[in-house]
Formats: C-alpha cells, structure tokens, sequence
C-alpha cells in the first residue's frame, strides 16, 4: 500500500478542486447566457416561444441532473458525436442551470408591476427598450439573491459529473479513498473543501441583497 | 374656459370612429365616435365599468380594438406595426391613477429617459428641458429625488412632468387623482388645469365633478360602452337630458 500523507490527500483534492470550479463557471455562464435567452423569448409573445420555453422548463426540471448527465454523455455518442466528460458535464449542466435559471428570472420579472411595462410603453419606448432601462434594472435587484444562491445549488451539483469519468473533487477524492483505504477522512476534506467553496458565494449573496435594499 | 373651435373646419386632433372593443364575449365599447379638436379639455365620466378609461388606453394602444379607426394627428393606430406606434405614442402622453414612476431611477431620469431614447435627445438638452418641467410642476428641487422620497401628490406631478417631456400633442389622464390622500388632490389640479389653459389638448378620465366643471370645454357621459350624453359642462351638469345621467350625477350627492 502506498503511503498518503494528509498533505497528499489534500494536495490532490485541491489540484481537482479546479476541475470543480472550472465545470461550475461554465454551467453557471452557459446555463446564465441560454437562461436568458429564454427569457428574451419567453417575455417577447412570439408565438409558441412560450409553449417551448415551459416545456424546456419543465423536461430539464423533472428529469434527475444524474439522469441528464448520462443521456447526455451516452446520447450523444449514439448520434456519432464523440464526447468528452467535459463536453458532457458542460452541456448537461449548462441545460440543468439555464432551466432553472430563467425560471427564476421569470417570476422576477413577473413581480415588477404592471405599471411600469404600461408607463414605459406609453412614452414611446420599443420592447427593448424598455426591458433594458426599466424592467431587468428593477428584476436584477430582486434576482441577485436567488440567482447567487443558485450558484451553490450548481457547484455542488458538479459532484454529479463524477459518474460519467469527469476528474472533478469528488471522482478524484473517490478515487484517493480507494488507493488509501480511509474513506472516512478523504470525504470529510472533500466535504470541508465543498463547504469552503459554496459558504463564501453564499455570504456573498446575503451581502449583494443588503447592498442593494440598503436605502439610498 | 374659451370655447374653442370644435367645427370641422379644424382637422381634429384625436379622430375616433365606430371604435368597438370586447374582451371575450364581453363588448366593453359598443361603437364610440368622438372627434377631439386641438386644445380642447374634455371630461369623461360614468359609472365604473362604463368603458371609460378602456376609451382612454385604446388611445394610446394601451389595448387593442377589435373594430373601428383611431387616429391622433392623423396618425392612425395600427397595432401591428411597431413603427406606426411609436409614432403615435410619441404624440400621446398619459398620466395614471398609480403614477407609474421609475423607482430605480432618480426624478430627473424619470424625465429625461424616453426623450434620449425615442427622440435621441441628447443628454445636455435632455436635462434642461427636465429641469423647466419640474419647475412648471413646481418641483424643482426634486430632480435628485427618488419616487419613494416623494409623496403621492409630488409623484403625480413627477408623471406630468415626464409625460410632458415627449412634448405630447394629447395627455390622457385616467383618475390620475384618485390614489390621492384628500389633502394632495389640490396640487395635482393645479397642474393639470395650468397645462389646459397652456392650450394642452386634455381627455381626462376624472371622478373630480367641480374641476370637471369648471376646466373642460365639454363632458362625456359613457354609460354601458357607449357616449351616452356629451355637451358642455353647463349642459351636462346643469340640464342632464337622459334619465341615466340624472341618476349618475344624483348619485354623486349622497
């Protein structure tokens, strides 16, 4: 058996800690700029963008991010397309935040008052214009804490990939508890480096909601 | 008030005809007709549910009709065609009873965003002009401020204010009054009865029977989705010719 110092097992959890961040970042802009897009879609009326749009809410929402992440990595090989762990994850968590997300945006959205739409219309301004200077300034405030929150919800839902071979904390710590037959120890440092890594976006979010309702 | 010249031989300003609009199955105007000349000040008033302030949002595109032609300096209203509409509403300014103000932006943006915006005013003239309106609502301290600094009765005036700003050829103002504490009614009036005697052509939507009375050139009784009875105030208020309208405005005494 080879020797782990703490300091090993550490050292590597960190190195694939970046793999974590990595796949969190781009589930979270991937899933942040399709989200959005949804978003624009769903508040134009075009018609039948708001029946796709719920139906794209709700199949990535009641289908098991687990389950999304396996279609996606073996789905895709059917069609021929060679995946990667990391096109896989990328895609699969991409559609699972960007559901979630303008979901969330939506009924944000959904909270500024009638008036305001009314008001803006009335002075002339297009549908642009006035979701870009009056609605999202307003929805953006009230977004902040939940979309940060969401955040976590993502970070820890990278764990997920782990399943389909991507090197992220937890596979790798998976894969040090076998070579070191001390589980136990191994997950609690994956846990702490989790919790390291999700309580500060967290406080990060209570701050940016005080910030914001601060008064002026 | 003068009278002013509602002959044809003055091209009206807002031209409503055989204008019909339901929702569902429920015809809330049934076939109004009403040719508004410049600078008139019209009163509209009627029971709830009269079609009163649905007249007033069909003017600006607010809601859509079903049958009928709207123009407002000769700009017909087409609802369809995104253009067409921010022409016409260049030209419409509306007030309402819930102010509507911005609250993420300060009193003075408030004002000066659909001037930058749609008439790509820049930001130097922007804010002058901004400036004189808030002191022709007598606010002109106020420019910094923002809407949840203000009390009703200066948000009000805030609305005008921007309202005017489009440099509207109509203002439609429906029961702009009417989310008002008692006391902050007055300043309000002011304004508005300020902006009639300007030459402003006003169709106000209005619970307000002695301003009514004594600013506009002519009163609209609507009653079920139609015009029911129309004259002057001293006719409308003095010598009601239908048995509806004596009942509305006796109804207004108890």
């Amino acid at each position: 058996m080879v020797d782990f110092s703490l300091w090993d097992i550490v050292r590597n959890l960190l190195l694939a800690l970046r793999w974590t961040v990595g796949l969190s970042l781009i589930a979270f802009i991937g899933g942040g700029l399709v989200g959005l897009l949804l978003l624009m879609l769903r508040l134009s009326k075009l018609p039948g963008a708001g029946v796709f749009v719920s139906a794209y809410v709700q199949l990535f929402q009641g289908v098991p991010l687990l389950v999304q992440l396996f279609l996606a990595y073996y789905g895709l090989g059917l069609f021929g397309i060679n995946t990667s762990p990391w096109v896989a994850a990328g895609m699969g968590l991409t559609f699972y935040a960007s559901a979630f997300l303008t979901e969330i945006w939506r009924g944000c959205v959904a909270s500024i008052p009638r008036g305001q739409w009314e008001a803006s219309q009335s002075l002339a301004l297009n549908f642009a214009e006035q979701l870009r200077y009056v609605i999202l300034p307003q929805a953006f405030k009230i977004a902040v804490a939940p979309t940060v929150g969401f955040l976590v919800q993502v970070i820890k839902g990278t764990a997920l990939a782990s399943v389909i071979g991507f090197m992220e904390l937890t596979k790798v710590g998976k894969t040090i508890a076998n070579a070191t037959y001390s589980p136990f120890l191994v997950f609690s440092c994956v846990a702490v480096l989790y919790f390291v890594l999700c309580y500060p976006v967290s406080l990060y979010a209570k701050s940016l909601e005080r910030k914001l309702h601060a008064p002026r | 008030m003068p009278p002013v010249d509602t002959s044809a031989t003055v091209a009206p300003i807002v031209d409503i005809r055989a204008l019909r609009k339901s929702y569902g199955s429920n015809e809330v105007l049934k076939g109004i007709d009403l040719q508004i000349a410049p600078g008139e000040v019209i009163a509209i008033i009627g029971k709830s549910g009269s079609g009163k302030s649905t007249l007033l949002r069909c003017i600006n595109g607010l809601e859509e009709f079903q049958s009928g032609a709207l123009t407002v300096d000769s700009k017909p209203l087409l609802h369809r065609d995104a253009a067409a509409m921010r022409a016409l509403r260049q030209r419409v300014g509306m007030i309402f009873q819930g102010f509507n103000l911005f609250p993420h932006l300060t009193v003075g943006k408030n004002i000066m965003l659909a001037p930058s915006l749609v008439k790509a005013k820049d930001a130097q003239a922007g804010e002058a002009h901004a400036r004189a309106l808030l002191a022709r609502v007598g606010l002109t301290e106020k420019f910094d401020a923002y809407a949840d600094q203000l009390s009703g009765g200066q948000q009000q005036r805030v609305a005008i204010a921007r309202a005017l700003a489009m440099e509207p050829a109509v203002l439609l103002c429906d029961e702009i009054t009417s989310a008002l504490d008692p006391e902050l009614v007055g300043e309000v009036l002011r304004v508005v009865e300020g902006l009639a005697q300007d030459g402003m052509t006003l169709l106000m939507v209005t619970h307000e029977m002695s301003f009514a009375r004594r600013v506009s050139n002519r009163v609209i009784f609507m009653h079920q989705g139609r015009v029911h009875e129309m004259g002057t105030p001293a006719e409308i208020f003095g010598t009601p010719q239908t048995p509806e309208l004596q009942q509305f405005l006796s109804s207004l005494h108890d």
